[in-house]
């Protein structure tokens, strides 16, 4: 039964500065909780079930099965095999960008102005594309692996022509999102600027990371209770952990 | 971009290099060479056409939806639209279109989604996904399912709403209606004319569509 995040739960916590990479495998039972350390964070996510990456998380089935184009509290990040992988059991933020994927090495420069690592040493410009791939390569991924990921803390809304704009001033300083590993997840990530952000600045704000064990997807569950589909998500993810050994037939 | 363009063609079916009707639940595999344009014919209406690029010359470089998306300011894809690979090359352009929208949201159907989507026991029902898969094992290809990115579903209506609302829709295609692609340089297309029985997205009545491809 998943509870509500408390200091005393907290097993790991790391501050992730503007413009790096990170990954981890986040326990099923566990949660990824990132707080913004300033306004207009911006965070590409990938997730990926840890023990068979080609079940990777998948924008539109995740889309299509909530009948959603924003992820916020009560959603579901699912993967192409059915599987939930995180779920968002608290967010304060109310809109999470699903659509624009992630800045390249071109667009950071022709936006931010050339920023080499020779002249800017840890200020260097880097593209959220480059931070992916480098952090996917440490665990035998790589481009083919790179799918549309989530940009948290970043809106990006359409109008009614189907035109892209992105909201300005949408996150703040503080603001907190709680994602659930469901099974067993890698968590690939880029703190980075949102592509389609048109400050001309080159800025990446930083996050804290802290995993704290949450516990599994209970009757009650926010996310469950959310949809039909995701009661039959979380129990098509739970048939993956049911091959328990019976007590007395330990090994 | 206005998200809904129509723009008929003047390329006439006389002088085409290549004709084939493809049913609904087979896929269909073709290499254009640069220059190449591809006529796909919704024949009877309403039908989803799953389909995936891959440049050629370097096949792991393949379709990316949200790349596509963010250069072009708009969610919807039509006439004018220019498919982009992840590396940000152009695969292919639309060049001629009677629909006037199609989807890059909606992704393949797959076994596993409608058993989250619809119900359970849905597992047996055939896919796209799974008409991707034989086709890549099926032909000579280095392409395999990590290599199964998100497609266009060319004459699928998934309108997003402002407030962040997303949902398959009947369809705004009708017998007859077409969309032209010409490819900017040599493009893998991988088809699946999508079965489909759980939703509107063929109108709940899977049908065939025709392929034509002229030389440019």
């Amino acid at each position: 039964m998943s509870t509500m995040y408390q200091q005393d739960l907290v097993c790991y916590r790391e501050a992730l500065r503007g413009g790096m990479s990170w990954s981890m495998v986040i326990r099923r039972g566990f949660a990824l909780r990132l707080t913004a350390m300033a306004d207009n964070a911006n965070v590409a996510l990938l997730a990926f079930n840890a023990q068979q990456p080609l079940d990777r998380y998948n924008m539109p089935d995740t889309l299509k099965a909530q009948h959603t184009f924003l992820l916020t509290q009560g959603h579901i990040l699912y993967s192409d095999m059915g599987h939930a992988l995180l779920s968002i059991i608290h967010d304060s933020v109310g809109w999470h960008d699903t659509v624009s994927g992630v800045s390249t090495r071109e667009s950071v420069k022709e936006k931010y102005g050339a920023g080499s690592y020779q002249q800017l040493r840890n200020e260097w410009h880097r593209s959220g594309q480059e931070l992916l791939l480098v952090e996917l390569g440490k665990h035998g991924l790589g481009r083919r692996d790179l799918v549309a990921n989530v940009n948290l803390f970043s809106k990006v809304g359409v109008d009614a022509d189907g035109n892209m704009q992105f909201a300005h001033n949408h996150s703040k300083a503080g603001d907190v999102v709680d994602l659930r590993a469901d099974m067993d997840v890698l968590v690939v990530l880029a703190t980075t600027q949102h592509p389609l952000d048109p400050w001309n600045r080159y800025s990446p704000v930083g996050v804290t990371a802290e995993i704290w064990e949450c516990g599994v997807a209970g009757d009650d569950d926010i996310c469950r209770l959310s949809r039909p589909e995701n009661a039959r998500g979380l129990d098509n993810t739970a048939h993956c952990f049911c091959q328990q050994p019976k007590a007395g037939h330990a090994a | 971009m206005s998200g809904f363009c129509i723009k008929p063609s003047t390329r006439s079916a006389d002088e085409t290099i290549f004709r084939e009707t493809v049913n609904a639940g087979d896929y269909w595999l073709y290499e254009l060479k640069q220059g190449n344009v591809l006529r796909i014919v919704d024949l009877e209406g309403n039908q989803a056409v799953d389909t995936l690029f891959f440049n050629a010359a370097d096949p792991h470089d393949r379709y990316s939806a949200v790349d596509t998306l963010r250069a072009q300011g708009n969610v919807y894809l039509t006439a004018g639209s220019r498919l982009l690979a992840q590396s940000g090359a152009t695969l292919v352009e639309i060049v001629a279109d009677t629909c006037g929208r199609h989807d890059t949201l909606g992704g393949a159907c797959a076994s596993e989604s409608n058993m989250i989507r619809y119900a359970l026991d849905k597992r047996f029902m055939h896919s796209c996904r799974d008409s991707f898969l034989l086709a890549l094992a099926e032909n000579n290809t280095v392409l395999s399912k990590r290599d199964i990115g998100h497609n266009v579903n060319f004459f699928m209506n998934v309108p997003v709403t402002p407030e962040g609302g997303l949902s398959f829709a009947d369809g705004i295609s009708e017998p007859g209606k077409y969309v032209e692609m010409q490819a900017a340089m040599d493009v893998i297309v991988l088809v699946s004319n999508c079965p489909q029985l759980n939703n509107p997205c063929n109108a709940y009545n899977p049908t065939p569509v025709e392929m034509l491809v002229w030389t440019h």
